[in-house]
């Protein structure tokens, strides 16, 4: 099997700095953010590439320069071989832009209330100019629900459903790769389910490759084939679903595993992990995890850890072993 | 342990008067919680989980109302008490947690004057004592530096710490009785690990009774130690948080608990339940749960589903599944 994502070096600077006049007068410095911090890693044709990580560790910005909604500070993705930012082919461009596809979390939001849903489904086609003829209610019965609900309102359906529209809405302009920003993170556990069995059917059927973020370690476990750990912008361990649950490296990804509650956990006193996640906009030197990090030593707090492999895992520690 | 239970709630119904119909958020709800117990209440949306716990702190919006059944704290009646009475029960006897730790605080009250107030209110200490009471209750959940913090404003802690300060607000006039709406849900993995066990501790040391509202089974296993499982306003099973979790005797808790991804780990695809939960204008004859039950029959179409008491008190089911049914599954 070949790569059909490539991210190389990725990293975002946001700007937050206060505007030019309250910096001047009130002497302050430029403020920049960095979202995502020189992450690299690829992903497979047909396989679930997990991101995982806390709020603020970069995940969904990562999810949106890959389909083109956010530019790379540095850095590229390679889609199918080709890089949005730099390609200058507008066909090459035009291409690659169809089979890219994304579901966002919040179905609620991220349908038009004013739209009927044949209309929402078929935009992604139609606004290219293709033929949207009975399209949405084709798409309607592969997620699930009926071609009459077609002529409905977004608002007329439940949250699963919702998100059964949403996932119509990106196959329309047959993709081959969805990035899916917590896709199941608003609905409930039986609702769940059945998107995430829909989901694996889907990719089954139509050989899709997914990009799937999201802060569940438990759907994060299902779903995944490949998972990255990310902390605080950088990928701090990456390896198969299975090594990482089973021998989990870096020990911010064994202090996540910890404090992930457990179903069979009845009592279970777990020793709370110290501390919060650091302010990205002065992050800690070197090992961005030191300060919380039971196993730091006096050099994680100078050098930063490069990646490097341990069997099947890439890991970015010092001391992992 | 005393006989009468902090809390008690009686065949309480909530309904809410529509333009297309009387709604029953809550319907014939009953249980106990003792001193020291967690009971956790779980239930998708919609199931009246919320609406329950509001009811019980008498902070329903109106027009949703109480209609019938009782609740008793610590066996005095306070389902018909006035505003102004129940106004002096919240926060001395009952605290509230809520989900979203910023919309609990006020952002204009630096969290000293806000913990002040609450002491101050309900107990009877003068000014500096409850400014020495308020400090001492920010270094009991673990604010560091508290005394300097305590003249901050709630933007200026992060969502963990500030989750922390609504904990210290509600536990500060010490009430018998803590009712933690989502406590954690909009917290990441990490710090909600905090939070739950400083919320265990505190309940724990000081034997208060917690109502632990919430949709996640995980949570609910770590911290309960019996759990009402709610559908469609009713309670399906109550029980011990193990025998609930590992034994499900309603075929909804059953579901439930395998369309969990963990429960379900080493499967190709989830079990689901199928379809949604039904809204509560358009509630199916029988019991609520039976079009979306593997194990419906003529009585559960016909018949309105029974009540936990009427049964076995654990499973509100014409038809309970067995408790043993996994041992023999192995066997």
């Amino acid at each position: 099997m070949s790569a059909i994502i490539k991210v190389e070096h990725l990293t975002r600077v946001f700007d937050v700095s206060k505007p030019l006049l309250n910096r001047v007068i009130e002497r302050l410095p430029r403020a920049l953010l960095t979202a995502v911090s020189d992450v690299s890693f690829e992903i497979e044709e047909n396989s679930v590439y997990a991101l995982v990580g806390e709020s603020g560790s970069g995940k969904s910005t990562i999810g949106k320069i890959m389909v083109g909604l956010v530019a790379p500070t540095e850095g590229s993705v390679q889609i199918s071989g080709v890089d949005l930012a730099s390609e200058t082919d507008a066909a090459k461009i035009e291409a690659v832009r169809s089979e890219i596809q994304m579901i966002f979390q919040d179905p609620f939001a991220s349908l038009n209330p004013r739209w009927r849903v044949r209309d929402v489904i078929a935009e992604p086609v139609a606004a290219k100019g293709g033929d949207t003829t009975g399209l949405a209610e084709k798409l309607l019965e592969q997620v699930g629900l009926s071609a009459a609900d077609a002529g409905k309102y977004p608002h007329e359906f439940s949250g699963g459903q919702r998100q059964r529209i949403c996932i119509a809405r990106a196959l329309a302009s047959n993709p081959r790769i969805i990035v899916c920003d917590e896709p199941t993170s608003a609905l409930d556990v039986s609702v769940q389910a059945q998107v995430l069995n829909l989901m694996s059917d889907l990719r089954e059927e139509l050989g899709l490759t997914y990009l799937f973020i999201s802060h569940d370690l438990t759907v994060v476990q299902h779903m995944a084939d490949r998972i990255g750990v990310l902390y605080l912008g950088r990928l701090v361990e990456e390896a198969p679903r299975d090594v990482l649950f089973n021998d989990p490296k870096h020990p911010y990804t064994q202090m996540l595993f910890a404090a992930a509650p457990k179903m069979d956990g009845f009592g279970r006193e777990i020793e709370a992990p110290k501390g919060e996640i650091p302010d990205a906009i002065n992050p800690p030197t070197g090992c961005a995890f030191h300060p919380r990090c039971p196993l730091a030593v006096e050099r994680c707090s100078r050098e930063r850890p490069e990646m490097r492999n341990i069997g099947k895992t890439r890991v970015a520690c010092h001391m992992a072993e | 342990m005393t006989d009468t239970p902090v809390l008690s709630v009686r065949n309480l119904v909530v309904e809410i008067p529509t333009r297309h119909g009387l709604l029953r958020p809550v319907d014939d709800v009953s249980y106990d919680i003792e001193a020291g117990e967690i009971l956790g209440v779980v239930g998708e949306s919609g199931a009246g989980k919320s609406m329950t716990g509001n009811a019980v702190i008498g902070l329903l919006d109106p027009p949703a109302r109480i209609t019938s059944g009782e609740i008793l704290l610590s066996g005095q009646p306070i389902h018909n008490l006035g505003r102004s009475a129940l106004r002096r029960l919240r926060g001395k006897k009952m605290g509230m947690i809520f989900q979203d730790p910023l919309t609990s605080l006020n952002p204009l009250l630096t969290v000293g004057e806000q913990l002040s107030e609450t002491i101050r209110e309900h107990l009877d200490v003068s000014h500096d004592q409850a400014r020495k009471r308020a400090v001492a209750a920010l270094e009991e959940v673990g604010i560091p530096a508290a005394s300097a913090r305590i003249n901050s404003y709630p933007h200026e802690f992060s969502g963990g710490m500030r989750q922390r300060v609504v904990i210290a607000l509600a536990l500060c006039a010490e009430p018998d009785l803590v009712i933690a709406d989502e406590p954690t849900t909009a917290l990441d993995v990490s710090v909600q690990a905090q939070i739950m066990a400083l919320l265990k501790r505190l309940c724990r040391e000081r034997g208060v009774a917690v109502m632990l509202v919430t949709h996640d089974m995980g949570v609910i296993a770590e911290a309960a130690d019996r759990v009402a499982v709610m559908y469609a306003g009713r309670l399906a099973e109550l029980g011990g948080v193990r025998e609930v979790l590992t034994n499900a005797r309603h075929p909804y808790t059953d579901g439930l608990m395998a369309s969990t991804p963990l429960a379900s780990a080493g499967l190709k695809r989830l079990r689901q339940i199928p379809g949604a939960m039904p809204r509560l204008g358009a509630l199916p004859t029988g019991c609520a749960f039976h079009p979306r039950c593997e194990y419906a029959q003529d009585r559960c179409r016909k018949d309105p589903g029974p009540t936990i008491d009427s049964c076995d008190g654990r499973a509100a089911c014409w038809f309970p599944l067995a408790t043993d049914r996994k041992e023999e599954a192995q066997a």
